[in-house]
């Protein structure tokens, strides 16, 4: 045997760098203390229930209604801050204005702000007695205490998902690929959707992504301004908190499982179509 | 980078250049209106609310909210799990980063992945989990009984919900930035005859530390903040297991709104200095922390 | 189409980019800018095509102003150095942009654009490649795809900035004569920017040559290079010596040494001595440079001979046919059969 034929499968490349059991030791020590243990437990908990039990957990009415207006709402929302989340990494990107430091650094703000102060915080702005909300109810408009409340929850806690994805992709843009479309002869509208919006899309599809599973999942800020009427707009979340409370572990666990496998589905489908970008265009997000 | 032409002297055709890269004075003033508008709306607005309603009836009533045993029992509950959760993470995310960035091997994408778990499982679920781990209806939770050991709706529940929810945080931004930076300074380290703790120690560190602490901000703000994991596990024990987001649940649900707000200002002064911090942090070093920006 | 740049000045601030510029382009010429970096090549190149404005001046297309045209209005082909491609586009979809996005009215069918694509991409020689991305193309071929997508609008002029260089050397060379190729067949009016000479007196008809936001010459590659106009032009272009003289009677004189070369009806005074290394010829004794051989190097078909002459250590090259070099000799004198002086 020669020690020089290289072993047809290999676990990692040599190096002369040290410390990788060490490092790659604690890192799965914890990963599976702190993460798999616990998620496989939930798994577990819900493959015990069988097929029957899961079913009739997983399509009760109420289960059903929460389910969708936690993805409904999370939907919205994540399509209002595709919309704003680009227009606002546009302005930081692109233009000058005074106090442009100060707004780059507030869009974090959501990332910092605990989820129950936001919650309290919007809840007080578009109660029906509140800053906004009292301008506009006489309108016959009303946000709090509606699905529509959620909705604004949750632009306020996915907004920094997508301007963070977007906005260093744009940085990178080429301004020869603008001054080429503008040589080619197309106005500035022209190079902005023909030219500069797809190029961003595979970042704009990654932030949406982002914003919408955080939004599914949220809690803090929308169980204030929510109203929690159950059927109408009581999330997903905090009917697996409710059925706790109750006791009622297996629904509670149904719910979870539910709402995992569907985010789960959902970021893969995504990741696929990233890899395929990357694939074809040479590039992705 | 803003992308305007290069402004002329005396001339008068600039807006003729102009087009070719960037929108009319109308458009470019629509959009900066159209995003500060929403910046005020859904950012400012509900920041300002949380002051001005703290401070309804004055700044006297603020303080003696403030003085209260069991806010003041949830502010040091707070500080104590964000001082176990934040420290433990920081170990494991450099273990992984150190693992990740500067190895090849076997299912590294797989392993990344996992790390990034946390962050798509809703809080609730986060904390739900170890209900059914170490609840009186789950396998550990008769052993646990007998021997006294509590876990739920105590301060180790809650740790363990808070180090799950921020698990990801220093990993995530150490991994992007140890990859830019390859391997050559450690192996230059190594063939100048320093051991794999001075290599780490004197090169790699010192390499990472702006990125290391730009990471460990956003898991303490994270930290400090978790709401929805800890609510599951904590059971709401005033002054025992009550964390300040929890305080601020229970005093807004309890109709005392100045209280509910005056403790959310604390949070949300701590959300105003991880912020000011962290763009400090990006002005200064931002070559540093800029790859995890692009990853 | 022809193009005129008159009178240009062009100021970034309070850096002038361009100092009173004029240049006059023919109909179906195809011209070269070629210069150091900061001479302004790329910023003339950039005026004509509308990305920037000048500060004063006029640019002509034909008879008609296009200084108060946009880019867009002028209709011109650009091809950026780094090729600029859309790259969530088709092959096909890149080339065809131009005529895709043109008013209704304008606009030709699709059937018709995507023939004319498919023309173009035929004269470039990537037929086949149509569904391609540019991320799956090579550099050379990326290019190629830019330049077909400048010519589908039928420009006016085509402006080439830097065209290859961002492109290995095997690959520039074969591109360069292939555009030579592409210009004769189309007779688009062609100008590009390079800093290459070797690009510029290979490929285009007239040669601009630029140093300091100015026009220093201009000229086909062969005056260029047989009668430059400007010590920076001798310099610049291909090998050149340089020796202080002093003119005395219509005589060169260095030190008190005759150089062999007569200038009848010169005035008297100091002179800058320009020749090239291969405009020489071999002389025995007086009346003549001469010096000791340093170094010699056989490049080819020519031995290049480093000469230091005289007590001030100026060194000249000079090149000879191999046979008329033998190893033994210590010592040359020589003469420049073609030179020029300019005074100091």
């Amino acid at each position: 045997m020669s020690a020089r034929t290289a072993p047809l499968w290999q676990f990692r490349q040599p190096s002369v760098l040290p410390g990788f059991g060490l490092a790659l030791g604690v890192t799965l020590t914890w990963l599976v203390l702190i993460i798999l243990i616990p998620l496989s437990g939930l798994a577990w908990r819900s493959s015990a229930l069988g097929w029957a039990t899961f079913l009739e957990l997983a399509t009760d009415q109420r289960t059903i209604n929460a389910l969708r207006i936690s993805f409904g709402t999370a939907l919205a929302a994540a399509l209002v801050n595709v919309v704003f989340g680009v227009i606002l990494a546009w302005v930081l990107v692109r233009y000058r204005f005074p106090g442009k430091r100060l707004v780059d650094a507030m869009v974090d703000l959501p990332f910092a702000l605990p989820t129950a102060v936001a919650g309290i915080a919007l809840t007080t702005l578009y109660a029906p007695n509140g800053w906004i909300g009292s301008l506009l109810s006489p309108l016959g408009i009303k946000i709090a205490f509606t699905p529509l409340g959620i909705v604004f929850a949750l632009v306020f806690v996915g907004l920094p998902f997508v301007v963070r994805t977007v906005q260093p992709i744009m940085e990178e843009i080429d301004k020869e690929v603008e001054e080429a479309a503008a040589t080619l002869g197309a106005n500035r509208f022209q190079t902005i959707r023909r030219v500069l919006l797809p190029g961003l899309a595979p970042a704009v599809l990654t932030g949406f992504a982002l914003a919408f599973a955080r939004g599914v999942g949220e809690y803090g800020s929308v169980i204030f301004i929510a109203g929690n009427l159950p059927y109408v707009s009581e999330i997903a979340p905090l009917l697996i908190v409710i059925r706790l409370e109750e006791f009622n572990y297996p629904a509670a666990t149904a719910i979870a499982a539910v709402m995992l496998m569907i985010s789960f589905a959902m970021l893969l489908i995504i990741n696929m179509i990233q890899a395929w970008s990357r694939r074809r265009y040479g590039y992705g997000a | 980078m803003a992308h305007e032409a290069v402004s002329n002297t005396g001339s008068g055709n600039t807006e003729l250049v102009r087009v070719a890269t960037s929108e009319s004075r109308l458009a470019r003033y629509g959009l900066i209106g159209l995003a500060l508008g929403f910046v005020a709306l859904f950012l400012v607005l509900p920041l300002a609310a949380v002051f001005t309603e703290a401070m309804r009836n004055g700044p006297g009533e603020f303080l003696t909210v403030l003085s209260d045993p069991e806010t003041f029992a949830a502010i040091r509950l707070t500080l104590l799990v964000a001082g176990i959760a934040v420290p433990l993470n920081l170990v494991f995310g450099i273990a992984a980063a150190w693992a990740i960035a500067k190895f090849e091997f076997r299912g590294k994408a797989f392993l990344t992945t996992l790390i990034d778990l946390p962050f798509s499982v809703s809080p609730v679920i986060s904390g739900l989990v170890f209900v059914l781990l170490f609840g009186s209806h789950s396998l550990a939770g008769p052993f646990l009984q007998s021997h006294g050991i509590q876990i739920l709706f105590a301060v180790p529940g809650i740790v363990l919900a808070t180090v799950f929810v921020t698990f990801p945080f220093v990993a995530r931004e150490l991994i992007p930035l140890m990859q830019e930076q390859g391997t050559s300074d450690e192996e230059a380290a190594l063939s100048l005859g320093a051991s794999g703790w001075q290599t780490f120690w004197y090169v790699t560190l010192p390499n990472i530390k702006w990125g290391l602490l730009y990471g460990v901000l956003l898991c303490n703000a994270r930290a400090m903040g978790e709401f929805g994991a800890v609510s599951v596990v904590s059971g709401h024990i005033r002054g025992l297991t009550n964390t300040m987001p929890l305080q601020v649940e229970i005093l807004y649900n309890e109709y005392n709104f100045v209280a509910a707000f005056a403790v959310a200002t604390l949070l949300a002064l701590l959300a105003l200095v991880t912020l000011v911090l962290k763009s400090l942090l990006e002005m200064k070093y931002s070559e540093q922390i800029a790859a995890s920006r692009r990853h | 189409m022809e193009v005129r740049v008159q009178n240009i000045r062009k100021e970034f601030g309070r850096f002038p980019a361009l100092n009173d510029v004029s240049l006059d382009i023919r109909s179906g010429e195809l011209i070269a800018l070629l210069g150091p970096s900061g001479s302004g090549k790329t910023t003339l190149l950039r005026l004509i095509a509308g990305l920037e404005s000048p500060t004063e001046g006029t640019v002509f297309f034909g008879d008609e102003d296009a200084s108060r045209k946009t880019v867009q209005q002028r209709n011109i082909g650009f091809v950026f150095q780094h090729y600029a491609l859309f790259r969530h586009m088709t092959v096909l979809d890149n080339v065809s942009f131009g005529l895709t996005i043109r008013p209704a009215d304008r606009r030709p069918s699709n059937a018709e654009i995507r023939r004319r694509a498919g023309e173009l991409l035929d004269l470039v020689q990537l037929s086949g490649l149509e569904k391609r991305y540019p991320a799956q193309l090579s550099g050379g071929q990326r290019q190629r795809v830019a330049l077909a997508r400048a010519m589908a609008v039928e420009p006016n002029v085509l402006l080439l900035d830097e065209p290859f260089g961002a492109l290995d050397a095997q690959v520039r060379k074969e591109l360069r004569r292939w555009l030579r190729e592409i210009h004769d067949r189309t007779g688009h009016t062609t100008v590009f920017v390079t800093h290459d000479q070797d690009e510029a007196l290979e490929l285009a008809d007239r040669v601009v040559v630029m140093s300091k936001g100015k026009i220093e010459q201009i000229g086909t590659p062969d005056e260029i290079y047989d009668t430059p106009n400007s010590p920076f032009v001798f310099g610049f272009i291909g090998q050149s010596n340089m020796l202080p003289v002093r003119i005395e009677n219509g005589q060169l004189l260095m030190g008190d040494q005759p150089v062999g070369v007569s200038a009848p009806g010169e005035a008297d005074g100091a002179a800058h001595l320009y020749f090239r290394p291969h405009d020489i010829e071999l002389l025995d004794g007086e009346g003549s440079i001469s010096g000791t051989v340093v170094v010699t190097r056989r490049v080819a078909g020519t031995r290049h001979v480093e000469l230091d002459i005289g007590a001030t250590g100026t060194k000249v090259e000079i090149e000879l046919p191999p046979e008329k070099f033998t190893s033994d000799r210590a010592r040359i004198a020589f003469r420049p059969t073609r030179w020029k002086l300019f005074r100091t």
